[in-house]
């Protein structure tokens, strides 16, 4: 693999096909977990690290893994994956461990991590998946951050825990509660869409979504999940 | 009995799964174009969410037993995995009305994560049997529930007259910003 492709790889995840503010995956823990800066770090690194294992151990095993039982056998090597991260943030960093709470063991289903594993580990070299698992993992632990900043600058007044002046008087709560998620997602994509200059995504469709392949329909076809009873005649 | 209820209510209204929990947020935003695929995907999902809290609570017990209750993730996300699956198969067979109805939502669903998020909720407050049941019921008519609001909501967007850069994702996310201040005012009820 040359050098430009390796780093063209790398690059992609992190802005032009960044996973949240691009392609709209992995939203749960996106709204979930972005309260503090920290936890948004947090919680990105944990899933980059699942992600490029996944990743890699997936690209190694392209040619064992019989197509049919594809999908259960990619959940059960994520599934370890996750297994194996819960243990180590429980040892070492027990207070993350239970800010993150639930979200850590969901990291099992993020649609990201099943995505890179269909579209591109199980296709491409060991190299090539290991750089972007990394890429993608790294674009989407930016994402996090810049989500939980905002939220906690703005929600609690403070920075990766220190209080700033006349803004930790008098914080909006709302930033924190589950409504300023939503809220501040918005803001970020129209934000995105703005600058990138590109005419916005019409619609939120599932056609990124790792089990599309399983609505056994064309991609032409397969633009919207709201259309899926009209597309199969139901 | 007045414990059940009390979970069912926190399960739908004051812990919605979708607008305070944030879990499942792909289908909540990707099939509630129309109130019928919301119905649709909504009945999906609490129907796979009963019955694999059924078989995810014996599950549980069977690796308490043997000490390995760590393994609950890799467990859980294969039960309900082979589970979906079976129920595809057995519905398509038995009742076809009903998998005309619920079927091309049921693949989605093993990636939901407000089912796998259900199941170990129950095993995380310890639930019994029955809590468990109910709690996994609650979740997925709130799941419903914010759902088919949801689409009603969003039929409305379709039409207005929004500033271009927030059209389509971006207003469809501060609209949920805003039914999702309206299920705070349910805190505090129980």
């Amino acid at each position: 693999m040359s050098e430009k492709k390796a780093s063209a790889e790398l690059v992609k995840g992190l802005i032009k096909e960044n996973p949240v503010f691009v392609t709209l995956l992995g939203m749960c823990p996106t709204l979930a977990v972005t309260t503090m800066a920290k936890n948004g770090i947090a919680m990105g690194l944990a899933t980059t690290f699942v992600l490029v294992c996944s990743n890699v151990v997936i690209s190694l095993l392209k040619r064992v893994i019989p197509d049919s039982v594809r999908l259960p056998s990619f959940i059960v090597i994520i599934a370890g994956f996750v297994t194996l991260i819960e243990f180590l943030m429980k040892g070492y960093l027990p207070s993350l461990y239970s800010a993150l709470g639930i979200f850590l063991s969901l990291i099992t289903v993020n649609c990201i991590i099943l995505g890179r594993a269909e579209v591109f580990a199980s296709k491409n070299s060991v190299a090539a998946s290991f750089l972007d698992g990394l890429g993608m993992g790294l674009g989407f632990t930016l994402a996090l951050f810049v989500m939980g900043s905002i939220r906690e600058i703005m929600g609690a007044g403070s920075f990766f825990g220190i209080k700033l002046g006349a803004l930790a008087d008098s914080p909006m709560l709302i930033f924190i509660m589950p409504a300023g998620g939503f809220f501040t997602l918005g803001i970020i994509i129209a934000v995105v869409n703005k600058i990138a200059h590109k005419k916005p995504p019409k619609e939120i469709s599932c056609a990124n979504c790792p089990s599309a392949s399983l609505c056994n329909k064309p991609d032409s076809e397969r633009a919207d999940c709201a259309d899926i009873t009209e597309v199969s005649g139901i | 009995m007045k414990e059940l209820v009390l979970i069912m209510i926190g399960a739908v209204l004051i812990n919605n799964v979708v607008l305070s929990q944030f879990m499942g947020i792909c289908a909540f935003l990707g099939t509630s174009k129309q109130i019928k695929s919301a119905v649709g995907m909504g009945a999906a999902v609490i129907f796979v969410m009963f019955f694999a809290s059924m078989v995810t609570y014996p599950v549980y017990a069977i690796l308490e037993r043997i000490n390995a209750e760590y393994l609950k993730t890799v467990a859980f996300i294969l039960v309900i995995a082979l589970f979906v699956q079976l129920v595809e198969m057995v519905i398509k067979k038995l009742m076809p009305p009903l998998y005309k109805a619920l079927g091309v939502y049921l693949p989605l669903i093993t990636t939901n994560c407000a089912v796998l998020g259900a199941a170990i909720t129950n095993v995380d407050k310890k639930y019994t049997f029955a809590k468990s049941l109910t709690n996994s019921l609650g979740t997925g008519l709130g799941f419903m529930l914010a759902l088919v609001l949801f689409a009603g909501v969003r039929a409305r967007i379709e039409d207005s007259d929004i500033p271009k850069t927030f059209k389509g994702v971006p207003a469809t996310l501060i609209a949920a910003a805003i039914v999702s201040l309206s299920f705070m005012g349910f805190s505090g009820i129980v």
